[in-house]
């Protein structure tokens, strides 16, 4: 992968989220969704943090961010594209968009492109059947896609990005 | 001060939200038009009230979901209740300028009725509300559900008012059971039993939980009640509340729904304002409060224990039943878990009564079920009709048939867990009991339509690994065997069928159905031993003939071009990303069978219909 993994990782700004949590039981999945809102991604670090300052076990929090798909311990690309393969979307045809995807980029639901500039994930439904096949682009929802449109919008997308910055 | 003289303060607004002469247009901010831009409409709307000095005047209110949403962005003009479809932003000086100036509706934005190709110009002459029935969704593309005000104007919090003045505990209880309602989480358990159950029990603390982990895909009603009506819904847990004698609440929301979940949100800080929701209600002395749980992407949490797990910070894992909730649940406490609708269903049951909630529906299925209609019909969205409408009705006359001439071969309700009917059974009535007779199951809402071109054996395998990926990994039946199962039917879609794989897959469904710990895995098989049961066909013809009826399996289907369709425009083949086509400029092209990937992409760009898929 492109991007630098092994930056350091300033653990001070837990320090809020414990705060915000120290009365509350059961409040290991928030921590954790604050923590990724952070820094992106649970690196080590923050799993160690976490169960020390919540006293327990370091296997249980691995435990939890490894069950729920919202967590991840792997830093991501720059641009995060979803695709819904919810069965709206499916029968409406989001395997050709996978397809079309994996073709121009060569990556597969789960992988990011070498550069680090894209990656694609599968969700099951986000809820707007009616646009199907719907993809979501970092926040933008695009409803209504075919292979062409999608990856015309991607990469329209990645080049402004790209230009902006 | 009597708590109705408290609860009367803010309803001042009642006077304009309900005046039928008040000139006001409902931009639907649900999620489904959101994402097509409707928050510009809205601001361009303002902008060119605010350039005729008009603001004042009209009133542009932020509304929930009308349903409607492959007809979205939707805007709809009061009193008159013209309905606008498919509104840009750059349509806003028309609709301010003909409409509300001129007095007359803007013709090219008015929704055209798919068989008589006419205009239809009010909401409820729509053909896809014709038939509908919407009591849970009265509110949703009428109030602002940011505003506690509207809900107000609209009974909001009278049943609470109710409840906390006039009636016992037990008395609640009665009247929930008397209605008849089922739950809504598909399952259909009488929900006022289960609260019975909770109230029983001698332990404090005690919980409400609302389940809004709503992670069927292609489904989203839930989301559009909490989107557009979400004080419903908090109404709803309080009386709960006040019922079973528990004093905190929970909604497990998805995190997919962040929309819904600011919404609450919201909902829940306007409540605790006003005084009906916090410490000592009402001056009652009952205190009753709400958290809001985001999940983090895991579909067994909609079920219940998972849920429940997953609230107390832990791998959202099942554990067994019973005990049920209502004895040991969260934190080994009593609990009353319901779906979101059925808490959204309360407040009305309360106000207008069990025999009003009777007097709609079936005997054994009273009140009105919501549907996300989705996948090959022509206008998908949210739908509220009474039980006891028949598929055909939902299908055809709300949904307006398939698309494109096609065929319709099957509906599926239920979702992964769920079972899919061919056209035989169309005049099944929808309620809890006949689409179990029939094969399959109510679910919490999904239902999908699939027409000639879906391949049946494709579409249980989707779901299957569905499962598979979903499947918590706790108990080897659903672990183990969503995965064999996988293989078979991989198998099956790749031509690689065997002989006995038929028997195979009936092993497996018989050892998840008896084994698994959870509804999970018990009911995984379900979407592939209902299409084993109606399309048995299709299944043979993949292993036996090698073929796929449907035109749907790659590995099944080859593509070509119609050499008297082709026009040699070079599209496809500039397009194939196999090089697998070729051919000279305005001459017909074709397909190297051998290099072709079949992905598709062909069919896809040709507009001139000369792919053919064999």
């Amino acid at each position: 992968m492109g991007t630098a993994n092994n930056t350091a990782v300033d653990v001070s700004l837990m320090d809020q989220v414990f705060e915000k949590y120290r009365e509350q039981q059961g409040a290991l999945i928030p921590i954790l969704q604050k923590a990724q809102g952070i820094y992106g991604y649970l690196p080590p670090e923050i799993l160690q943090l976490v169960a020390s300052r919540l006293g327990v076990a370091l296997g249980k929090v691995y435990g939890v961010a490894t069950f729920y798909s919202q967590f991840y311990l792997e830093q991501r690309g720059k641009h995060m594209l979803r695709l819904c393969d919810g069965t709206a979307c499916h029968v409406r045809g989001t395997t050709r968009l996978m397809t079309a995807i994996e073709e121009e980029y060569g990556i597969r639901p789960g992988e990011t492109t070498e550069d680090g500039e894209l990656s694609l994930e599968v969700v099951y439904c986000l809820g707007s059947c009616a646009l199907a096949p719907v993809a979501v682009l970092d926040e933008q929802v695009m409803g209504r896609l075919r292979p062409e449109t999608l990856l015309q919008q991607v990469s329209n997308h990645i080049s402004s990005q790209q230009v902006m910055a | 001060m009597g708590l109705r003289d408290q609860l009367a303060i803010p309803r001042d607004v009642i006077a304009t939200v309900k005046n039928p002469e008040h000139r006001w247009m409902a931009v639907c901010r649900g999620t489904g038009c959101s994402s097509s831009a409707s928050a510009e409409v809205r601001q361009a709307l303002c902008d060119e009230l605010d350039a005729r000095g008009l603001s004042d005047e009209v009133e542009i209110r932020r509304t929930g979901c009308f349903g409607f949403c492959e007809a979205g962005p939707i805007v709809v003009v009061h009193p008159e209740e013209t309905f606008y479809t498919h509104v840009t932003p750059g349509d806003a000086e028309a609709i301010i300028e003909e409409h509300v100036v001129g007095g007359k509706p803007v013709e090219g934005l008015l929704y055209r009725d798919i068989a008589t190709d006419t205009a239809v110009e009010r909401w409820h002459e729509i053909g896809f509300y014709g038939k509908q029935q919407r009591i849970l969704l009265s509110n949703c593309g009428i109030i602002d559900p940011e505003n506690i005000g509207h809900y107000l104007a609209f009974d909001g919090y009278s049943a609470l008012e109710k409840v906390l003045t006039e009636m016992t505990a037990e008395e609640v209880i009665e009247e929930v059971i008397d209605s008849g309602l089922r739950g809504r989480g598909g399952a259909g358990f009488p929900a006022g039993l289960k609260w019975r159950f909770a109230r029983q029990t001698q332990s404090w603390p005690k919980y409400v939980i609302c389940n809004a982990d709503e992670g069927d895909p292609g489904a989203f009603m839930d989301r559009s009640v909490l989107e557009g009506d979400p004080h419903s819904v908090v109404e709803g847990m309080i009386i709960a509340g006040y019922a079973i004698g528990a004093q905190d609440g929970y909604i497990y929301c998805r995190a997919e729904y962040p929309l819904a979940i600011r919404r609450l949100e919201i909902a829940l800080e306007q409540a605790r304002e006003l005084g009906v929701l916090g410490e000592n209600i009402l001056g009652s002395g009952f205190s009753f409060d709400i958290i809001v749980k985001e999940g983090a992407g895991a579909f067994v949490c909609g079920e219940e224990t998972a849920l429940m797990a997953s609230i107390q910070g832990e791998r959202g894992q099942p554990w067994p039943r019973p005990p049920y909730p209502a004895v040991a649940g969260l934190w080994g406490q009593p609990s009353n878990v319901n779906n979101v609708k059925s808490y959204a269903y309360t407040p009305r049951i309360i106000i207008k009564g069990a025999d009003w909630f009777k007097s709609v529906g079936t005997e054994e299925s009273p009140g009105t079920a919501v549907f996300a209609l989705t996948g090959m019909v022509n206008c998908t969205g949210l739908i509220e009709v009474a039980m006891g409408i028949t598929l055909r009705e939902i299908i055809y006359e709300v949904g307006g048939g398939i698309p494109m001439g096609r065929e319709f071969k099957a509906v599926q309700t239920g979702g992964p867990l769920g079972g899919c009917l061919p056209k035989e059974h169309l005049d099944t009535p929808v309620d809890f009991d006949s689409l179990v007779a029939a094969g399959s199951v109510m679910g919490s809402g999904g239902m999908i339509v699939a027409d000639e071109t879906t391949c049946m054996v494709e579409f249980a395998q989707y779901f299957m690994q569905f499962v598979c990926d979903e499947s918590c990994g706790k108990c080897p039946p659903c672990r183990i065997g969503s995965t064999r199962m996988l293989e078979v039917l991989q198998r099956i879609t790749d031509g690689e069928g065997e002989e006995g794989d038929l028997d195979e897959i009936r092993r497996i469904a018989r050892g998840m159905e008896q084994g698994s710990l959870c509804a999970l895995g018990q009911l995984a098989p379900a979407p592939v031993m209902s299409t084993l049961l109606h399309f048995e066909d299709e299944y043979k013809a993949h292993i036996e003939e090698g073929c796929c009826p449907a035109g749907s399996c790659r590995a099944l289907i080859t593509y070509e071009i119609d050499p008297d369709l082709c026009t040699g425009c070079m599209l496809c083949a500039r397009k194939c990303p196999s090089e697998a086509i070729s051919g000279e400029k305005r001459e017909p092209h074709v397909i190297d069978t051998d290099l072709c990937e079949r992905c598709g992409l062909c069919k896809e760009v040709c507009r001139f219909d000369a792919i053919v898929v064999n």
